[in-house]
């Protein structure tokens, strides 16, 4: 049966790659199967476009997105998420409908790739803003699809405000929909119904927390390294990631040392670095005062400005994070013994946990049976996108396995 | 110290040191009543490492009232902030925030309230002289109708009221010009010097407009011998491309009126208003004092640079709003030198602080629907 998207309802769209013809025609598009040959081929294909291109250099994120496609790459991670059982056969879902996050320019790319190795078709909502990064990545999509038109009925980038009769209308016939951006997005796109079998998976509002084991911090770890790590974590987007630690633990013997010694490289790194926005400092004072005068015994770390505020708490469970900020904004927390984070971390909207340390030292927190943690991972790899992220497999969420006796 | 006592000192006659020593007195006292009454107020200043016996060294010397915690506005928009008990609040007044938003709660008591309006006197008096004059509102009567909830709008026209004779308004309740009233008041008051009060949009909108419109309809107004105060802001008329200037020169033309002040104020610190003198300067009376400060450090900043303002008043009693940090960017022009012969701090408001384009995954697309 021919199903065939309703061109009534795409007004509004402005097509980046491809066109309405591509687009209408999108859910009768042959799956292909897991890390199939000729996707490995053209992803291979945009890594060498992207990388030849001079201005790529500027960003790293784009040259990390174009060094992660690479075929070398891409066959590694075959290994690990490619294979299926004996009498087993994973093949894509159909047209899978992402719908990026706004604001972080390059991660629309890599719902694509993840959508595309599972074996499917994509129409990608980008952001509407304009950023270098995707207008390079799109150039290169574009040259690619021309070079290898196999490709081309598999990817349509669009954008668009926020009607509903486009989100009603990439709906309809969707094997997969994608929801980057938090609560009330996922509510809003929710209004438009799947196909009965259409799978959706919503990266939601979430929050993390770092764990820094001090003798380990002390003893072992380079300092300014370190630093960096957290700036990668936290200010390089303004602690507003759902991977971003918005609360710093301290287990171990020496506490007061390591804080010290963290803090004033993490500061120093920060002046030379971070731009803070007048109202970004006023914000900070007013959820510091909020914090205070809804708990007793919070008190505001003094520091030499507004750069990095942090707020000692007594006690942590997850009704704090309702008074969460960001753009360097911290709980701070002396841990002395890891099980005490049960509290913070059994709540479904606890994400990334980022840690200095042995990852061991959370086996027995882990084995209580929490309702959150989907993360754990070593500090300043907290953004590093994975096929296993925010709990979810992806590709095996992205495709369907066909079981043949 | 007594707030009667300050209020017995004239609004504009105290050079830096001495308005340092009676600002931190008052400021201390008022800190130690908030830190005593008003548990939210008492974690808050203590989560910055203040008690009371850190109290006892704001001598004017050791330490001053610009050493005091100051409390971000957004906070009453938040918390019910208050320092007496239920029964003796009087009224509670909101900021005029548009459908929707979260308005500020300001909770008085009679005393509270009382020094406000007394304050106020104060301060209008020494621009326009102690007597009073006829008053025309340009604003519609429904905006004070509703006692019970003061709106911002509606607390400033009742406040300026106490300035004003046979008390008329010049707009009605569509906010049009009503002709027929304004000529009557004209008039009847001819020769008199009169007293025109509205909010700085209000005013441009429905009045300068009109009276434009009517002068080529060939009817002129007179206004020459008027005072005109008006307050609230200039964000509206920037993006028309107004300019305080062109506001001035522009009702000159039109009717004849040169004596205009703008004023600054907020709901949250009603009776401290910051009145512009004939310099075009905003003046800080010995009621209250601004500090513009650093936005990294919030350190004083220091004549002629930008930064975020803080409002000092020695009114509040009733809720501890007597150190508040505005979201306003403000740059001091002067202290106890302003050719206009006022001490005390002269300054300009540049405007609200911008919002900041925050990275990260979280929820842009939604914005809209909130």
């Amino acid at each position: 049966m021919q199903r065939n998207l309703n061109r009534e309802k795409l007004h509004g769209l402005t097509y980046a790659v491809g066109n309405e013809n591509i687009l209408c025609e999108m859910p009768n598009v042959p799956v292909r199967p897991l890390f199939d040959d000729s996707v490995v081929e053209f992803l291979n294909c945009l890594s060498k476009k992207i990388l030849a291109d001079r201005a790529s250099r500027r960003f790293p994120d784009v040259v990390t997105f174009a060094f992660w496609i690479r075929k070398g790459s891409l066959l590694e991670l075959k290994k690990t998420y490619g294979s299926t059982a004996e009498g087993c056969h994973s093949v894509g879902r159909g047209m899978i409908f992402h719908i990026a996050p706004s604001n972080v320019p390059v991660n629309y790319a890599y719902s694509l790739v993840t959508g595309l190795l599972g074996g499917n078709a994509n129409v990608v909502k980008i952001p509407s803003k304009s950023f270098e990064q995707v207008t390079l990545i799109n150039r290169a999509i574009r040259e690619c699809l021309e070079e290898n038109g196999q490709m081309r009925p598999y990817i349509v980038l669009v954008q668009y405000g926020h009607e509903k009769d486009i989100n009603d209308a990439l709906s309809e016939y969707a094997g997969g929909r994608v929801i980057w951006g938090g609560d009330r997005t996922i509510g809003e796109i929710r209004k438009s119904p799947l196909q009965a079998r259409g799978v959706e998976i919503t990266f939601a509002d979430r929050y993390s927390l770092a764990v820094i084991d001090a003798d380990k911090y002390l003893s072992e770890c380079d300092k300014k390294k370190t630093a960096q790590d957290f700036y990668n974590d936290t200010y390089l987007t303004d602690q507003n990631a759902c991977t971003s630690p918005r609360a710093v633990i301290w287990t171990g013997s020496r506490i007061c040392e390591a804080k010290e010694c963290f803090w004033s490289e993490l500061y120093a790194l920060v002046k030379e670095k971070y731009e803070l926005q007048p109202v970004q400092a006023v914000n900070k004072l007013t959820s510091a005062f909020l914090l205070a005068a809804a708990r007793e015994g919070v008190r505001k770390e003094p520091a030499q400005d507004n750069r990095i505020v942090r707020m000692h708490v007594e006690t942590l469970d997850d009704t704090i994070m309702e008074l969460k900020d960001n753009s360097g904004y911290f709980f701070e927390y002396d841990c002395e013994n890891i099980d005490e984070l049960e509290a913070v971390c059994s709540n479904t909207h606890c994400q990334t946990i980022t840690y200095i340390g042995e990852s061991s030292m959370f086996d027995s927190l882990l084995a209580k049976g929490l309702q959150g943690v989907d993360r754990i991972v070593p500090m300043g790899q907290s953004m590093d996108f994975e096929f296993i992220w925010d709990g979810y497999q992806l590709l095996q969420q992205l495709s369907r396995t066909i079981r043949v006796r | 110290m007594e707030y009667e006592k300050i209020l017995d000192i004239a609004p504009y006659s105290l050079d830096k040191e001495a308005k340092i020593q009676c600002m931190t007195k008052r400021q201390a006292d008022l800190t130690l009543h908030h830190f005593r009454n008003c548990e939210a107020y008492r974690r808050m200043a203590e989560s910055v490492g203040l008690n009371e016996q850190e109290l006892q060294k704001f001598d004017g010397t050791e330490k001053t009232y610009y050493d005091l915690p100051f409390l971000p506005v957004r906070l009453f928009k938040e918390l019910d902030l208050k320092s007496v008990p239920d029964e003796e609040i009087f009224k509670t007044m909101t900021s005029s925030g548009t459908t929707g938003q979260a308005v500020s709660k300001i909770y008085l008591d009679r005393a509270t309230a009382s020094n406000q309006q007394k304050t106020m006197v104060k301060i209008v008096s020494d621009f326009t002289g102690s007597s009073r004059m006829p008053m025309l509102i340009i604003d519609c009567p429904s905006v004070v109708k509703n006692r019970a909830m003061f709106s911002a709008r509606g607390a400033g026209i009742l406040g300026f009221s106490i300035f004003g004779l046979d008390k008329t308004y010049a707009l009605n309740d569509d906010m049009q010009l009503d002709i027929e009233a304004v000529q009557a008041f004209l008039q009847k008051h001819a020769g008199k010097r009169i007293l025109l009060f509205g909010f700085t949009f209000m005013i441009w909108q429905h009045f300068y407009q009109e009276l434009v419109r009517l002068k080529e309809q060939g009817t002129v107004f007179d206004f020459s011998n008027a005072v005109m105060i008006h307050g609230g802001g200039w964000k509206k008329l920037i993006s028309q491309a107004v300019s305080q200037e062109d506001f001035k020169k522009r009702f000159q033309e039109v009717c004849g009126l040169s004596n205009i002040h703008d004023y600054y104020g907020m709901v949250e610190q009603t009776g401290c208003i910051y009145m512009q003198c004939e310099y075009g300067h905003l003046h800080a009376s010995i009621f209250s004092d601004v500090i513009v400060r650093d936005p990294v450090t919030f350190a004083p900043a220091p004549v002629g640079e930008k930064g975020i303002v803080q409002v000092v008043s020695m009114i509040p009693q009733s809720y501890p709003g007597h150190s508040l940090l505005t979201e306003d960017e403000g740059i001091l022009l002067g202290e106890d030198d302003c050719p206009c012969g006022r001490k005390g701090k002269y300054f300009k408001i540049l405007g609200r602080l911008k919002n900041a384009e925050i990275r990260g995954c979280s929820d842009t697309y939604a914005e809209k629907f909130k």
